[in-house]
């Protein structure tokens, strides 16, 4: 399907820099969605929508001009050019001629979602339902909900460039409440990718079950320690640290202006050898992946961090412009109401060769941090806090008892050069990034990574 | 066609379709973006978007969809989508429509002074913030000054004869200034808001930015300590505003509040009152009806320290016998109404901040909370949150310090709120909040 004529791209770019203008783009999108979930054992909000629209910019100089409308219809996409080159007071520029949109490389979806009647998804719900509901006579309260999402999408620019994408997703989530005397206790997990039915209806109960255990678990949590403390981190959701504490620190907005503790650091040794970092948005159906990203330019592997020395920012085309760089596929934006920004795809820490067995061991007293309730970072210094949602002690080299209202707290170049050990278990969890007011899906993940030592805010007195 | 046109349309539509009641809530509107750094406009942005929500109420099953297209087969194609996705949810005995409809007449939402103001004389404006920031000594950077405003329609029809609409506008600014360099680097953040960009100081926005960023120039991680705290404005608005959505009726009948029982308890200290007010006029989120059409009232949540009401749409109401307080809350027409907080309001007392820290002797001043929503165990209470701020030393602020988590449980914390402060602010993120500083005679600190 095309949702704008090359012909008709070309026109409005050409009104679109009437007044000049370095570069122009048009960016279109057609999405759809549906979401259901149970709670309180019922099925309920059955939602979904269609919406199309585009979004085009003018870039002269430092300054972006934009404007956004719902629809793709001929007139208005005129109209918002014209409006948008209001902004500038050149001379005309002529844009490169277009050719049709190329398809990129997309991520296998064996069975597309709107193809799965709603019927089915809800009896997929009633049986995680179920399933978190008998884990244990505990289990107080579930809410299970499943999303789905389509979003085609057209980039248009006066380079040029004419390229498409066709990007699915899917999320099932669980979140699980537990209660034993006076004791709740919430466990959640997600399951998601850029794939379609086939990935949720290979397992879903697990996720349910996942859900449960956690709570469970923490219904016999003692409160967490306070103080420093090594900490080794879980593999998967664990991932959110480097995301949080390094990764939006590496992003170019933030580099450029010098609201970054990574901005001058490049080719400088941060960490030990043994930490390699990527941010990879070609991975195969993983849940921060997409053909090509929201200014056509292909994803790609980028190689972060290498044995411990800082390779490479995150760059959109702006950015990368700017660095007299190429960009490295990550200028996302949530939807055609945003302009795109750098932001990572997924991002993760490479796998080593230790097992989280022997990162363990080594610790006298110590956190095992499994999963993040989310977490914040400030870019500008690096200082980062997460909430741990499940937690353990390790007391002489052994996992002991959960904990909870454990908080990490620190700060990211210190948590960085702080690693001492890390586990060959790789794995990508489900995250949404926010930054400027947009939300995007984000994969976060790593194998088990042990960290020396990190401040620990605990509830413990 | 107007609005409202637009709203009835897709009640037809639906009740066409099949349903035996139906909504559209439809939305119209405009808003400008422009972020200005370094003396240059870095981008400037003219948007336009319209869009309809339709709930569709099939024999007690509830579907929804939305769509941007709002041409008669868009229209039919969005009816015919909620009417089918009602299929698949379980009946709901407490579901549908309210009993009773309504608005209050609420002055003020509109701004006709917005439409004056050229881009030219708002890019002025956020360039104003920026250079009020820059100028104090000691700033090193302003990252982002922007200035933002919106305007739009929102109708609301119903197949129970209900037809509503208003209109609103809205206009902010903010900048986030830096102080210190390196890995001493401090940031702060300065706004403001209003109906219309005349409502807004530049001045004041720039300088609250660097100030705040300034104070905590050389913050270091402090020992840990139980301590009185005071918490600023900011702050207050954050816990305020997350303490204001466990008091959803939806969130109590699930089994997911703290609150959920307690109705009538004395919960706080007897200084704390705490309403949910769809009626002010100053209030960002004021509106005449709620997302599913009843009149909006204030709601007395906490007074003399005793919890009076939980927020309640009209479903919720049925489930626990009561009346809504026209609390369905919608973010867009892109979602179903769900319970929520309009705007929060805390009520001010008579200290100004200087009394607070007095009252305080040694403590800690918090001016920033970091992952707030991850920290907080909703069904427990418990906390623990990053956190930065100034130490208070024999009742005046000390030293900055960073780095730190400030830990306590909702009503622990609740019940020792000692002192409220004078000076109350609008606080527009993590909902809209009205709130002053509050002294909170002890909570625990972890440091180093």
């Amino acid at each position: 399907m095309t949702l704008v004529e090359p012909a008709l791209a070309e026109r409005v770019l050409a009104r679109a820099l009437e007044r000049g203008g370095d570069f122009a783009e048009l960016y279109a999108e057609a999405r759809q969605g549906f979401g259901i979930s149970i709670d309180d054992r019922r099925v309920e909000r059955p939602q979904g929508g269609r919406e199309r629209g585009a979004c085009l910019r003018v870039v002269q100089g430092d300054s972006t001009y934009y404007g956004h409308v719902d629809g793709l219809v001929e007139e208005d996409l005129l109209r918002v050019a014209g409006s948008v080159a209001q902004g500038l007071r050149g001379e005309a520029r002529e844009p490169a001629a277009l050719s049709s949109a190329e398809r990129a490389a997309g991520h296998a979806v064996e069975i597309a979602p709107p193809d799965v009647a709603a019927a089915e998804k809800a009896e997929l719900l009633r049986a995680c339902d179920e399933r978190a509901r008998g884990a244990a006579s505990e289990v107080a309260q579930a809410r299970i909900g499943y999303a789905e999402s389509r979003r085609e999408v057209e980039v248009y620019n006066s380079d040029g460039r004419a390229a498409s994408d066709d990007r699915t997703r899917v999320r099932l989530s669980a979140q699980v409440v537990a209660r034993r005397d006076g004791r709740v206790e919430t466990g959640t997990d997600t399951l998601g990718g850029h794939a379609g039915w086939e990935l949720i209806v290979a397992d879903p109960e697990a996720v349910a079950d996942r859900a449960a255990q956690r709570a469970l678990t923490l219904l016999d949590a003692v409160d967490a320690p306070t103080g420093r403390l090594p900490v080794v981190v879980g593999n998967g959701f664990g991932g959110v640290l480097l995301h949080e504490a390094v990764g939006h620190g590496l992003e170019a907005d933030a580099v450029q202006k010098r609201a970054s503790v990574y901005a001058g650091r490049l080719g400088d040794e941060l960490a030990d050898p043994l930490v390699t970092a990527y941010d990879d948005g070609l991975r195969p159906n993983d849940w921060g992946s997409d053909g090509i990203d929201d200014e056509g330019t292909p994803t790609r592997r980028t190689t972060i961090i290498e044995n411990g020395r800082l390779v490479s920012y995150l760059y959109d085309v702006l950015r990368a412009r700017k660095d007299g760089v190429e960009s490295t596929g990550n200028g996302r934006r949530e939807s055609f109401r945003h302009l795109p920004v750098p932001r990572m795809t997924n991002t993760f820490f490479a796998p080593g060769e230790a097992t989280p067995d022997d990162l363990i061991a080594g610790v006298e007293r110590g956190l095992y941090a499994v999963s993040f309730g989310g977490g914040q970072v400030e870019p500008a210094t690096g200082d980062f806090v997460f909430g741990v949602s499940e937690g353990y002690l390790i007391e002489a080299g052994e996992v002991t008892a959960p904990v909870r209202g454990a908080t990490l707290v620190g700060n990211g170049l210190e948590a960085l050069r702080a690693i001492d050990g890390i586990a060959a278990d790789l794995e990508i969890a489900t995250g949404y990034c926010g930054k400027g007011g947009q939300s995007v899906p984000a994969g976060v993940g790593q194998p088990h990574v042990r960290i020396r030592e990190l401040t620990v805010g605990g509830t413990a007195s | 066609m107007s609005l409202e046109d637009v709203a009835r349309r897709a009640v037809e539509a639906t009740v066409d379709a099949g349903a035996t009641d139906a909504e559209a809530w439809a939305e119209e509107g405009t808003s400008r973006r422009i972020r200005v750094y370094d003396g240059e406009v870095e981008s400037l942005s003219d948007a336009g978007g319209r869009g309809v929500g339709v709930r569709a109420f099939v024999d007690g099953r509830s579907g929804y969809a939305y769509g941007t297209e709002l041409s008669e087969e868009g229209l039919r194609e969005t009816a015919g989508a909620a009417r089918e996705a009602a299929e698949v949810a379980d009946p709901d005995e407490y579901g549908g429509l309210p009993e009773e409809f309504g608005t209050t007449a609420v002055q003020g939402l509109a701004s006709n002074t917005l439409v004056d103001w050229s881009t030219e004389r708002k890019v002025d404006l956020a360039l104003a913030v920026e250079r009020a920031a820059r100028k104090r000594r000691g700033v090193t950077q302003v990252e982002n000054a922007v200035y933002s405003d919106a305007e739009g329609g929102i109708a609301l029809v119903n197949s129970q004869g209900f037809s509503a609409g208003y209109e609103a506008t809205q206009a902010w600014a903010y900048a986030s200034a830096f102080a210190g360099e390196g890995s001493d680097l401090m940031t702060g953040l300065g706004v403001g808001l209003g109906r219309d960009p005349g409502a807004l100081d530049p001045e004041a926005i720039g300088a609250e930015a660097a100030d705040r960023a300034l104070a905590l120039v050389g913050a270091r991680q402090p020992s840990s300590r139980r301590c009185p705290v005071v918490l600023d404005a900011f702050v207050a608005a954050s816990f305020f505003g997350f303490i204001g959505s466990m008091l959803s009726a939806d969130a109590v009948q699930r089994g997911r509040s703290l609150f959920a029982g307690r109705e009538g308890d004395e919960i706080a200290a007897p200084a704390l009152a705490l309403a949910d007010d769809a009626t002010d006029p100053a209030g960002p989120s004021s509106s005449p009806f709620d997302g599913e059409g009843s009149a909006t009232r204030r709601t007395p949540l906490i007074e003399h320290g005793r919890l009076l009401s939980f927020l309640f749409d009209a479903r919720t109401a049925r489930k626990a016998g009561r009346a809504t307080t026209a609390n369905a809350s919608r973010g867009s027409y892109r979602a179903p109404p769900s319970v929520g907080t309009t705007n929060l309001t805390l009520q001010p007392g008579e200290a100004g901040l200087e009394q607070l820290f007095g009252e305080a002797g040694d403590g800690l001043y918090v001016t920033d909370v970091a992952g707030l929503h991850s920290g907080v165990n909703p069904v427990s209470g418990t906390f623990s949150v990053g956190a930065s701020g100034r130490l208070i030393e024999n009742g005046e602020a000390a030293s900055p310090v960073r780095e730190l988590t400030i830990a306590s449980d909702l009503v622990g914390m609740l019940q020792a709120v000692q002192t409220l402060g004078s000076e109350a602010r609008w606080v527009p993120f993590g909902g809209s909040v009205k709130a002053p500083p509050v002294l909170i005679a002890e909570m625990s600190i972890s440091g180093s």
